[in-house]
């Protein structure tokens, strides 16, 4: 060897075990769906992992009569400090079990391995922890009640959540609605669905009374029949803003309340006096993170035109770096792309950046022949009005678009129909101020970006979504109240 | 070629001023998390190998202690030159480093191998005594057979902003390393990064010891702590990477203190690697300033080759 290559450092698959076939979670124990199964595969190599059965109708109508049962008999009445206890113990078990879950989602989402192991399984578990500790607290929350007449739970909720962070959008589901007091009907999206159905697993371990956690799994017409139910009380969905709509129409004109968080096309905006190297890294981890399968992923760089040209060089010496390959290597930095389908839209959108006239850049990098892969693009010369100035790529494609000043940065950046997060990056304070004050994005980042925690609420505005998760905030939509109930 | 860079005729106080201050700032938390995330690089087998080797030919072995003998130098210098004689693949290390006192000691024991001796000069580590004593204590250090002058910047200078009169040290030490024959020692600058303490001023002093002429910069005398860290080195690294692309001269980085273990310097290899390029990934550019970090890279070494943990008593201590 006369050159410094990092050997391959492949994290073991013998940590997990995949059954053959998979049924449903109901009422505590895992029963055959009564839909044809489906294969899921491993993104990374198109090998099928296992076959999970595809619930219909009458599926979910059991699994919402489990959690009906579960939250008038046992949950629902269970003090908040019972409640605890049982987040806690997940929470626990989840991070016992820390390996385990990342080396299954990433064969199952196509994510590295890094990824998985040091930002999704880590902060599913905080997200457990946090709202265990929330459970007996909820008439201190503020939202309105008191101590001594605290807000109530809804009852049963309907979640339906999307392929990217499978686990980790499981636990901002589940984690405050069971906190709260309320019993779920969850289902994972169809590309991903092991990682929740290992986590039926941990609740059964937990003990946790039966139906209260139910696990359906399926495409569409399962998601749809869990919405239009009608002993669903909260509907809480992840997902486009496409199926949110559908599902807004839904729910309009019925009893169930909703919470959507929906697509993004976040403007990520760099001002020349910006901590370039850091900014730099921040625009990679805006939209490389996670194959930019990221709702809130910085798909817009806005740079001051005084330094596009210098940002545009850095960026490109620091992505000749990035690693794509293999997810179970310890040393990828960007994984597969969760789906063929999602593979074709990004290339379709692709193919429209060029077809516009904007410029595209990839560093040198070999994709394996198998599998779902797309190499790291940079468009340049990008203009407010090409589609992908506009649309939700959804990939690991960054569109380079400028300003002059900051009234034009906020001007550029709220034109979209999204606003769910942003980046602001300067070393002057009140700039950033400003900036967050003027910024129509439920998030906006200062000097970093796609930070999340437990504590602080996330959600979008305009077609992002609403509700809020996380957080106080994030107690809200899953509590009634005096005013409400 | 100072001012030529600065676009000035006469360098001031205000016009490094202006330079200094107008360069990029460093984001602490995003240095400190890029640094974190280049730790979790998984270097294993093949790679483990040759970053062990190639750690090893960039260490400056070093004993800089009040307590030093001419015996305790040739000890270090026969380490140098076998470092494991159980294994004479092994290379050795790019220098030892010593007093200026004990250079002549060095580069006797060292005879005409290609290991260089590094001497520590300027009143080291505190750099405070007046300029003639600097500059005498830097002669004597060549005259002595010092291949490399690790001079100490006057850190009261630097935060009180008199960037001209620690410009102007540099530049009269990098005389003093010249020898009659037309040849010159090399010079680095210990900016002694621990009582800079920001990144911003990491930065700065970087910067101004670059256009004084340093050929290496160098974190720390390892006498104060925090010494070399990687979020400091990190920042030291971009700097050089980008007074590459602005002058098209390179410049060398060594951190030193505090780096012990095999582990540590496998980060700062990636990080050699990654920021400023495989360029650096030679002695040439890139050094360790250390005495314990050889011990721990042998242990490695010999477990990689048999597969076993041979233990302290293994490896030679010096």
């Amino acid at each position: 060897m006369t050159r410094f290559d990092y050997a391959p450092a492949p994290e073991s698959r013998a940590v997990v075990t995949i059954a053959d076939s998979y049924g449903i979670f109901v009422g505590g124990d895992f029963v055959p769906a009564s839909g044809p199964s489906f294969p899921t595969v491993n993104p990374a190599t198109e090998e099928v992992l296992a076959e999970v059965g595809q619930a219909s109708a009458a599926d979910v109508d059991r699994a919402v009569a489990a959690a009906r049962t579960a939250y008038e008999k046992v949950w629902g009445r269970l003090s908040g400090a019972e409640r605890g206890k049982y987040l806690f113990r997940i929470a626990r078990i989840l991070q016992e079990r820390a390996r385990e879950f990342a080396v299954l989602e990433t064969l199952d989402n196509g994510k590295p391995i890094t990824e998985s192991r040091d930002v999704d399984v880590p902060l599913a578990a905080a997200h457990f922890f946090y709202h265990a500790g929330w459970a007996d607290k909820l008439g201190y929350a503020g939202l309105a009640g008191s101590p001594a007449d605290p807000p109530k739970p809804v009852g049963v909720v309907g979640q339906v959540i999307p392929w990217n962070f499978p686990l980790l959008m499981l636990a901002w589901k589940i984690a405050p609605a069971l906190a709260c007091g309320n019993t779920v009907v969850l289902k994972p999206a169809e590309t991903t669905p092991l990682t929740a159905l290992l986590f039926a697993q941990v609740c059964q371990e937990a003990d946790l009374p039966p139906g209260v956690v139910n696990i359906v799994t399926g495409a569409g017409p399962t998601g749809q029949a869990l919405v239009e139910h009608p002993g669903v009380d909260k509907i809480a969905f992840t997902g486009s803003t496409e199926v949110g709509k559908l599902i807004a129409r839904s729910v309009a004109g019925t009893r169930k309340r909703a919470t959507l968080e929906l697509g993004g096309k976040a403007a990520n905006i760099v001002f020349e006096d910006a901590a370039i190297d850091q900014a730099v890294e921040g625009i990679v981890r805006g939209i490389f993170f996670n194959q930019g399968h990221v709702c809130c992923a910085g798909s817009r760089l806005l740079v001051q035109e005084s330094i596009h040209d210098e940002v545009v060089r850095r960026l490109k010496r620091r992505l000749a770096t990035i690693r794509v390959g293999d997810p179970m290597d310890k040393n990828t930095d960007l994984g597969a792309i969760n789906s063929a389908t999602q593979l074709a839209r990004v290339r379709e959108m692709t193919a429209v950046g060029q077809a516009e006239g904007a410029e595209p850049w990839s560093p040198a990098c070999t994709l394996p022949d198998r599998g779902f892969w797309f190499a790291p693009t940079v468009f340049t010369g990008v203009s407010q009005a090409h589609r992908i100035a506009q649309e939700e790529i959804f990939g690991p494609v960054l569109s380079v678009l400028t300003f002059r000043t900051p009234t034009e940065a906020v001007a550029k950046a709220n034109n979209t129909p999204y606003g769910l997060s942003a980046g602001v990056w300067t070393e002057k304070g009140s700039r950033i101020l400003w900036m967050a004050d003027q910024l129509r994005a439920g998030v906006v980042w200062a000097n970093t970006f796609n930070q999340f925690d437990p504590t602080s609420p996330f959600g979008g505005l305009k077609e992002s979504g609403y509700g809020r998760e996380g957080g106080r905030h994030g107690l809200e939509p899953y509590l009634t109240t005096g005013a409400t109930r | 070629m100072a001012h030529d860079l600065l676009g000035v005729s006469r360098l001031t106080d205000a016009v490094l001023r202006r330079w200094l201050h107008g360069l990029p700032g460093v984001d602490q938390v995003g240095a400190e998390a890029r640094v974190a995330g280049l730790g979790t690089r998984s270097i294993k087998t093949t790679a483990k190998a040759f970053a062990i080797d190639l750690a090893i030919s960039m260490i400056d072995l070093t004993t800089l202690e009040g307590a030093d003998t001419p015996g305790k130098v040739r000890s270090l210098c026969a380490k140098a030159l076998v470092p494991d004689p159980s294994d004479p693949a092994t290379p050795r290390p790019a220098a030892v480093c010593v007093y200026g006192d004990l250079a002549a000691i060095a580069r006797n024991a060292l005879g005409d191998s290609p290991i260089h001796v590094a001497a520590v000069a300027t009143a080291f580590p505190s750099g405070r005594a007046s300029m003639p004593v600097k500059l005498a204590d830097t002669r004597d250090a060549v005259e002595g057979g010092a291949d490399e002058i690790d001079m100490v910047i006057d850190r009261g200078a630097f935060l009180a902003g008199s960037y001209l009169q620690v410009f102007d040290e540099i530049v009269a030490v990098k005389t003093a390393c010249a020898r009659p024959d037309g040849t010159a020692a090399h010079l680095k600058v210990i900016l002694e990064t621990g009582e800079l303490a920001t990144y911003d001023a990491v930065r700065r002093a970087s910067y101004l010891a670059m256009l004084a002429g340093a050929d290496f910069i160098k974190t720390s005398t390892g006498k104060i702590t925090p010494a070399a860290t990687l979020p400091v080195t990190l920042v030291m690294l971009e700097a050089v990477r980008d007074w590459r692309e602005l002058t098209g001269t390179q410049i060398g980085v060594k951190p030193a203190g505090g780096i012990r273990t095999t582990k540590d310097a496998m980060k700062y290899l990636v990080m050699v690697n990654e920021i400023a390029g495989p360029d650096w990934l030679t002695s040439e550019w890139f050094r360790f300033g250390a005495s314990g970090l050889l011990g721990d890279l042998l242990l490695q070494r010999q477990k990689l080759a048999t597969g076993a943990y041979s233990g302290p008593d293994y490896v030679t201590i010096d």
